[in-house]
C-alpha cells in the first residue's frame, strides 16, 4: 500500500506549459498538475502580453485611442475601435448616420466571419488535421480581400472614426463581395460536415472538456462558449446596436457543451454572419451617403459605456471623462479575460494530457486580449507582469 | 582528398539546409496582427513552403527567428533565453513596427523593446502589420543573409 502510494507521488507532477509552445503563436504559461496522463487541476498563469494600453489611452487624445484599441487585438481589431467610439459617442450623446452604422455592421460581421474561419482552422491544426487549416486559411483569404476592398488594410482596419466611418463602401464591390459570400457559404457547409461527421474528429471532441450550464452561468462565461453550453446569450440581440435589431438572424445555441459544441457554435453561426452581411449589402444603397456626424472632441464631463459582442464574446468599454480631449479613466473588459482563467481549470479537469491543446483551443483564447490584467506570477520574481516602482509612482499620482 | 571530401559535404549541407529553413515565430506582446499575417504566410495562399519553410516552434531547431512584438517586461527573460538556445548560424527578423520601434506602444510602462536591444536583428520588416508578401520578401533576404553566414 505505502509503496503504491509512493509509486503515485512519483506520477503526480506538475508540468509548465509555456510561453513559448508550440501549441500556440502567443506566449501564455499554463502550469498543469498531472497524475500520469490525468489532468488533476491547471493554473493559468497570463500578463506575458500585458501592454498596459488603458494607461496608455488616459495619455492619449480620443482620436489616438481609437488606434490604440484598435490594436488591443488583431483578431478583433474592428469591434475594438467600433466598441470604443461607441463609448465616446455615447459620452459625447451623439447619433451616427445610418450609412456608418451600416459599414460599421459589414466590416464587424466581415471580422466574425474571418476569426471563426481562424478558429475552425487553429481546431483542425490541434486536431492534427493540417489539411483541414490550410483549406480553412484559404477560404479565409476571400474575407480578408473584401475587408481590404471595404477598409484598404487586412488586419488593423482603421473604418470606424468617432462620430461615423472613415470610408465608404464603393458600390461597384457589392455584387463581387456578395459573390464571395455565396462561395464562402458552400464551403462552411463543407466544414460543418467535416466536423460533425469525420470519425477522428468526432472521437476527439465528443464529451471533452465538458462545461455544464450552471457553472458557465456561476463562472460568467460569455459568448460562443457560453452558447455552447445552453446559456442563450448574445450582446447582439440583447441589448441591440448598430443595426441588430433591424436585421432578421438567429442566435446559435447548443446543449453539450464540450469541444463539438463549441466548434458547432462557430461553424453555424459562420451562416448567421454571411445572412447578415447579404442583408446589409442588399440595403445598403437605400441611405444617403453621409459618413460622419460632426462633432467636438472635448468631451464633457460624463461617463460613456458600450457593450457589444466580440467574436468571442461580450465586450465592455466605460470612458468616464473630464471635459478635456483626453479621458479620465477607461476601462476595458474582454470576453476571453472572463473566458479563459476561469473556464480552463474547470473543463481541463479530469481529461487526458494529450486532449490539452484541443480542450485549449476549443475556447478560442486570446491572450493579447486577455493580458488586460496583470497577474502576478509570485513564486518566481523574475516574471512579474507590472513593474512594483511604477505602480506605486502611479499610486502616489493618483492620491491612494 | 580528404579536405575536398570535406568542402564537398560542406557545401552539400549547405545547399540542404537553405532550402529547408526552420522557423520559428514568436509573439513578444504586440496586438497579434502580425502574428496573424504570419500565419497567413504559411497558408496556400502565399505559402512559404515554396522556399522550404516550415514553421518549427523550438528553438534549438531552428535557422530563422521571426519575431513580432514590443518585447513587454515580463516576456524579454524569456526572449533572451530562446535566442540563445537557437544554434548558430542564425538569422533574427523583426517583423512590424512594434518589433523595430515599439511602434504604437513606444510610451506604454510595461514594454521593455524594441527587439534590437534584446537580440542583434537582420532583417526588419516594417508596417503595422506588414502584408504577407512583406514578411515573405524579408525571409528570403534573411536566408540569402543566413547562407552568406553558413558557407565557409
Ligand atoms: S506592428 Fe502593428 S500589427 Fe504588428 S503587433 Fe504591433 S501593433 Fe500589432
Amino acid at each position: 500500500m505505502a509503496k503504491d502510494n509512493e509509486r503515485r507521488e512519483k506520477l503526480c507532477y506538475t508540468l509548465p506549459l509555456g510561453p513559448q509552445h508550440p501549441m500556440y503563436v502567443e506566449a501564455e504559461n499554463l502550469m498543469v498538475r498531472v497524475d500520469g496522463e490525468t489532468i488533476t487541476g491547471v493554473e493559468v498563469n497570463i500578463g506575458y502580453m500585458h501592454r498596459g494600453i488603458e494607461e496608455l489611452m488616459q495619455r492619449k487624445n480620443y482620436l489616438q485611442g481609437i488606434f490604440l484599441a484598435e490594436r488591443i487585438c488583431g483578431i478583433c481589431s474592428g469591434i475594438h475601435s467600433v466598441t470604443y467610439c461607441e463609448a465616446v459617442e455615447n459620452a459625447l450623446g451623439i447619433e451616427i448616420p445610418e450609412r456608418a452604422k451600416y459599414i460599421r455592421t459589414i466590416t464587424l460581421e466581415l471580422e466574425r466571419l474571418h476569426s471563426h474561419f481562424l478558429f475552425l482552422g487553429v481546431m483542425a491544426y490541434e486536431l492534427g488535421l493540417d489539411t483541414g487549416f490550410m483549406y480553412t486559411w484559404r477560404d479565409r483569404e476571400h474575407v480578408m480581400d473584401m475587408l481590404e476592398t471595404l477598409s484598404g488594410n487586412r488586419v488593423n482596419y482603421g473604418i470606424p472614426t468617432i462620430g461615423g466611418v472613415r470610408r465608404d463602401l464603393p458600390a461597384g464591390e457589392i455584387p463581387g463581395m456578395l459573390k464571395r459570400l455565396e462561395h464562402l457559404r458552400k464551403r462552411a457547409e463543407h466544414y460543418v460536415i467535416l466536423f460533425s461527421s469525420d470519425a477522428l474528429v468526432r472521437k476527439r471532441t465528443l464529451g471533452k472538456g465538458n462545461l455544464p450550464k450552471g457553472k458557465a452561468n456561476s463562472h460568467s462565461i460569455v459568448g460562443p462558449v457560453a452558447r455552447a453550453s445552453g446559456v442563450n446569450t448574445d450582446i447582439r440581440r440583447d441589448l441591440p446596436y448598430l443595426l441588430y435589431d433591424e436585421l432578421e438572424w438567429n442566435v446559435v445555441t447548443r446543449m453539450e457543451g464540450d469541444v463539438q459544441a463549441r466548434v458547432m457554435v462557430k461553424a453555424y453561426e459562420i451562416f448567421e454572419s454571411i445572412s447578415i452581411l447579404k442583408q446589409c449589402l442588399n440595403r445598403i444603397s437605400r441611405t444617403t451617403p453621409e459618413l460622419k456626424t460632426k462633432t467636438s472632441l472635448f468631451v464633457k464631463e460624463n461617463e460613456g459605456m458600450s457593450i457589444t459582442e466580440a467574436p468571442r464574446g461580450e465586450l465592455v468599454y466605460y470612458l468616464v471623462s473630464n471635459g478635456t480631449d483626453r479621458p479620465e479613466r477607461m476601462r476595458i473588459r474582454t470576453p476571453t479575460f472572463t473566458n479563459v482563467p476561469s473556464a480552463l481549470p474547470i473543463i481541463l479537469k479530469g481529461e487526458q494530457l494529450a486532449d490539452l491543446p484541443v480542450i485549449v483551443g476549443s475556447v478560442d483564447p486570446c491572450f493579447s486580449c486577455c493580458d488586460r490584467v496583470t497577474i502576478v506570477d509570485e513564486r518566481t520574481g523574475e516574471s512579474r507582469g507590472v513593474d512594483e516602482a511604477f505602480l506605486r509612482k502611479l499610486g502616489e499620482e493618483n492620491g491612494d | 582528398m580528404k579536405e575536398r571530401l570535406y568542402r564537398i559535404t560542406d557545401r552539400l549541407v549547405s545547399y540542404a539546409r537553405r532550402k529547408s529553413p526552420w522557423i520559428l515565430h514568436m509573439d513578444t506582446g504586440g496586438c497579434n496582427g502580425c502574428s496573424i499575417e504570419l500565419f497567413a504566410v504559411l497558408t496556400p495562399r502565399f505559402d512559404i513552403e515554396r522556399f522550404g519553410g516550415v514553421s518549427k516552434a523550438n528553438p534549438r531547431h531552428t535557422d530563422i527567428l521571426l519575431i513580432d512584438g514590443a518585447v513587454t517586461k515580463k516576456i524579454r527573460p524569456r526572449l533572451r533565453r530562446i535566442y540563445e538556445q537557437t544554434p548558430e548560424p542564425k538569422v533574427v527578423i523583426a517583423v512590424g513596427a512594434c518589433a523595430i520601434s515599439k511602434g504604437i506602444f513606444h510610451d506604454a510602462y510595461n514594454i521593455d523593446g524594441p527587439l534590437d536591444e534584446v537580440m542583434p536583428v537582420d532583417v526588419y520588416v516594417p508596417g503595422c502589420p506588414p502584408k504577407p508578401e512583406a514578411i515573405l520578401q524579408g525571409v528570403l533576404k534573411a536566408l540569402k543573409l543566413w547562407e552568406s553566414r553558413y558557407t565557409v
